[in-house]
């Protein structure tokens, strides 16, 4: 792709622009808001994690030795809303708002202060969402929500005082994702480059295209049936309370909906960076883009009619179950796809193996492992043993974290030099990926097997035959936790010094975004570059 | 990246597949793979799941070596120069087709199985299952046995926060429950499965899977087993505090056996006609319904009679959130001692026992207990834990409020 770019770093121009606290409070900067949306993510992996290691503490030995079951609750439900809204999807958006506008030529997000509000409603969402808990940890009020992050009602109505914060804290959410991805959308479609067709789009430009659609379709989902249950708990509406006429299971019907399409919003981007990252080191053009755009399209389509293989167990017409099994096996046609794509990109290429490329091949390898129990928790005979079993703990985690997890490090690992304008300490990037590549597969790779034998997740003590492998567990995910402060210590130096960075930083990149200098500047390409 | 961590890499590929082929070999035992388990339907479920793990570790196998072929030879440092191609229609066209011909040979056989698990026709036995937090309750609705099936006592004291207790020395702990589903050995047993407060779910891996009990609904599930035995399994889904706390434990015994332990537990004479309605109206059945641990109706009632009772019930029923000290965990579950409720107006107390408090985990237990076992427990936290209001409360007063 041949480019030609202007930037533009003339701060004499924005000498009256507000600095400090005040800057980041009201900017309306792409990459600042980028830059807010992954510091934030990275403190709520962090909040989220804690919560694991005392689940993972707990769950060292049978017998209770640390928590009180229902302490225990609180934090599988709030390591999941924590995980999932915290720290994975903020990633997502930030990295969509540094290079989203970086990659296809335009100057900015499309609606600015929109943009300004998405990112600055979710921190008091997360205060909203975790208030409870930390007044409940300094035995104020009842603590925080315990019903799990699904929300089953009647479950949930036994919510005490954190029952409000928890609905508003997910309304708040859902407001700041669908504005975020309107903006997302809006900028992709009217704010490309000339000559960028869509079919030439980098693939996460592409991912994110979809990822935002879903967003808009399936938030006001979730909306709507979290206010139905503030309805019923205060209002003495019966959606979901059998007592009063209403469906319990409906709701799952409704959440699922919503749920399942949230699986592939947070796996989406990560497909995305992936598409960039492997073709960059194996210095050879992405294998099938355009299978790989089709393949995404399906993959996003398929999510809307596979919801209830969440709930296989909850007694659904034979039909029924047979419908959700077929679609669902069918998702595993595009995923492959994408996995034999990936593979085919590496084939016969010159690969080096920096840091970004070492998460993204963990990234296919325990992505498609994920997949694999993905593909068994299809089969509904065989998903009746599996399911609410460690089994599932083990599947989503593996999506979630050498999932969409590794994709999001790859890509801050990719991109950081484009940020800071240096380079981050290669050895220590290295050591971060060995540690935590190898001590996932000890932590997740086991409840695979206690979860087939037999193993209901969301227990807080176990019989004794699963006392093995939970050690192993529990002290893989000591160890991968801990590493991660070299991830953190990795970014904080890079971002405070280090060697320069060039424009391209990585001798296989290609597109736009290392058209323009490193680090980029805070405003770019104010004249559209042509791409031909 | 250097040789010598591309070596290790492989050294932890190594040492993985390695830990998987020895966990494989070791499945015989069942703490590894899933149990085959002692049912025809268990066992189909079983060659399924092996069946769809096989198919995908040699899919894994090929991917995955194509995979790591390209990562040890295509490599700058071996001063490969890339190749160009972008796209090949007929390798995509191959595994765009050759995915969705093992997906069909997959389906087939799991849609085979499925609609023979979902046949509950011509069942021999017929048993109610209410879930409640946290015990289960099983009701033979063919003859009138009814009872509920609370975590066996010792699990119970071990499994407090630092108990103290080993969970090493404790027999079955947490998978062992005071009164087993009893079932005779061939009988196809149909359940009707619901629940009286939250969601919750019916888990034996030897019977061949689960299925959810939900208020409001009924569901069915069936099992056959063939082989006579202690079955033990857990609720599947998240109902609260205890829920790592309400196993399942099923006992199959033969024909005899079973004869014995029903006439034992008060069988009444074959089916009742009413014994349908009753399934459809969930969680409406009373104490009168013969539960097998009932207390023995009590001539002269006294604050003794009471407490020595109360207190035993009360532990049972009542200490998972109140706790045994009656301190409670508040706010969520308020203590007993010194609270408002017990030492206040008697009949408030007595109506919060009976239909409990709507939006919290306080069950309703005037269905699940007897007017004697009601009266006891109000009595005990009356005058336990430093209360002593003195108060009797007697089964009357209880029949009288229900």
């Amino acid at each position: 792709m041949s480019t030609t770019s202007t930037t533009h770093d003339d701060h004499a121009d924005h000498a009256h622009e507000p600095t400090g606290l005040k800057r980041w409070l009201t900017t309306t900067n792409h990459k600042d808001i980028g830059t807010l949306y992954l510091i934030l993510s990275l403190a709520m992996f962090f909040v989220g994690g804690a919560m694991a290691m005392v689940i993972r503490a707990e769950l060292f030995q049978p017998g209770l030795q640390w928590v009180d079951p229902a302490f225990f609750n609180q934090m599988t439900t709030m390591h999941a809303l924590v995980m999932i809204f915290g720290a994975v999807m903020p990633a997502f958006v930030g990295l969509a708002n540094w290079m989203v506008p970086l990659m296809i030529g335009a100057p900015d997000m499309a609606l600015p202060r929109l943009n300004n509000w998405s990112f600055w409603i979710l921190p008091f969402a997360f205060t909203l969402l975790l208030l409870p808990l930390l007044f409940g940890m300094f035995g104020i009020g009842g603590g925080g929500p315990a019903g799990g992050w699904t929300m089953y009602p009647p479950l949930v109505m036994q919510t005490g005082d954190a029952f409000p914060f928890l609905i508003f804290a997910v309304h708040l959410m859902g407001i700041s994702s669908v504005l975020g991805a309107i903006n997302i959308i809006v900028t992709i479609m009217n704010m490309r480059a000339p000559g960028m067709t869509l079919l030439k789009m980098p693939l996460f430009v592409w991912t994110w295209l979809i990822t935002a659609y879903l967003l808009i379709l399936v938030m006001p989902v979730l909306a709507g049936a979290v206010t139905m249950l503030l309805t019923d708990k205060y209002f003495g509406t019966s959606f979901f309370l059998a007592a009063g006429g209403g469906d319990p299971v409906m709701f799952q019907h409704i959440f699922w909906f919503f749920g399942h399409p949230e699986v592939y919003i947070m796996i989406l981007p990560a497909f995305g960076i992936v598409s960039q990252i492997i073709p960059t080191f194996a210095r050879k053009p992405l294998f099938g883009y355009d299978s790989m755009v089709y393949a995404t399209a399906s993959i996003a389509f398929l999510s809307f009619i596979v919801w209830a293989h969440h709930m296989f167990t909850v007694g659904m017409p034979l039909a029924g179950q047979l419908f959700f099994m077929l679609a669902t096996m069918m998702i595993a046609v595009p995923t492959g796809v994408k996995v034999f794509n990936w593979v085919a990109t590496m084939w016969k290429g010159s690969m080096t193996f920096e840091t970004p490329m070492l998460f993204a091949i963990a990234f296919v390898f325990l992505f498609t492992i994920g997949g694999f129990s993905g593909l068994m928790l299809a089969i509904v005979p065989a998903d009746l043993q599996y399911h609410d079993s460690y089994f599932v703990v083990a599947h989503f985690h593996y999506v979630l974290v050498p999932g969409a997890v590794f994709a999001i490090m790859a890509g801050v690992y990719y991109w950081l030099p484009k940020w800071t304008g240096h380079m981050y300490n290669e050895k220590l990037g290295k050591l971060h990926f060995w540690l935590s590549a190898i001590f996932v597969n000890v932590t997740f790779f086991p409840q695979h097997f206690v979860g087939l034998a037999g193993m209901p997740r969301r227990i807080p003590d176990y019989a004794t035959q699963f006392a093995d492998f939970n050690a192993i567990s529990s002290i893989g995910a000591f160890v991968f936790g801990a590493s991660q402060l070299i991830f953190l210590y990795v970014i904080w130096s890079c971002a405070r010094g280090g060697k320069k960075a060039t424009a391209q930083v990585w001798d296989g990149a290609e597109g736009l975004e290392w058209t323009v200098p490193s680090p980029a500047p805070h405003h770019t390409f104010d004249v559209p570059p042509v791409v031909r | 990246m250097s040789i010598s961590i591309m070596r290790r890499a492989w050294a932890t590929f190594a040492a993985l597949a390695l830990w998987l082929g020895s966990a494989t070999a070791a499945q015989a035992d069942w703490a590894v793979n899933m149990p085959a388990g002692v049912t025809a339907i268990s066992k189909e479920v079983y060659g399924l799941h092996m069946l769809i793990f096989g198919i995908c570790c040699v899919i894994a196998l090929v991917v995955f070596g194509a995979m790591f072929y390209s990562l040890i030879k295509h490599r700058r440092s071996l001063g490969v120069k890339p190749a160009n191609f972008s796209h090949s229609t007929k390798a995509e066209i191959i595994w765009t087709i050759i995915p969705i011909l093992i997906l069909v040979g997959m389906a087939v056989p799991a849609a085979d199985t499925l609609v023979r698990m979902e046949d509950t026709r011509n069942s021999d036995i017929t048993v109610k299952v209410t879930g409640y937090q946290w015990k289960w309750h099983y009701d033979y609705i063919d003859n009138g046995v009814s009872f509920f099936s609370s975590l066996a006592a010792s699990s119970n004291q071990a499994r407090q926060l630092n108990s103290g207790i080993d969970p090493y020395t404790v027999d079955n702990y947490l998978l062992d429950v005071d009164n087993p589903l009893v079932v005779p050995v061939g009988a196809k047993v149909r359940l009707l499965l619901t629940a009286s407060d939250v969601i919750h779910s019916w888990w034996v891996p030897d019977l061949g899977g689960k299925r959810d009990a939900i208020p409001g609904f009924v569901n069915e599930f069936w099992f056959k087993a063939d082989k006579e035995g202690v079955y033990r399994g857990q609720c599947a889904e998240l109902c609260g505090r205890d829920h790592g706390f309400m196993p399942v434990v099923v006992n199959v015994v033969s024909e005899q056996e079973y004869d014995d332990w029903l006439a034992d537990n008060g069988a009444q004479p074959q089916a009742q006609p009413g014994a349908l309605m009753a399934v459809a109206e969930a969680a409406d059945y009373t104490a009168e319904a013969t539960p097998v641990a009932a207390a023995p109706v009590i001539a002269d009632w006294s604050l003794d009679l009471a407490m020595n009772q109360g207190e035993s019930l009360y532990n049972t029923h009542c200490a998972a959130c109140h706790q045994a000290n009656g301190q409670g965990l508040p706010p969520t579950f308020p203590g007993i001692a010194g609270s408002a409720v017990a030492t206040g107006d008697i009949s408030a107390h007595i109506d919060i026992a009976i239909n409990g408090r709507p939006g919290t985990a306080m069950a309703a237990f005037g269905p699940q207990l007897s007017d004697e076992q009601l009266a006891a427990i109000v009595t005990y936290q009356r005058n336990a834990f430093g209360n002593d209001t003195g108060d009797v409360v007697t089964p009357d007063d209880i029949a009288a409020a229900r």
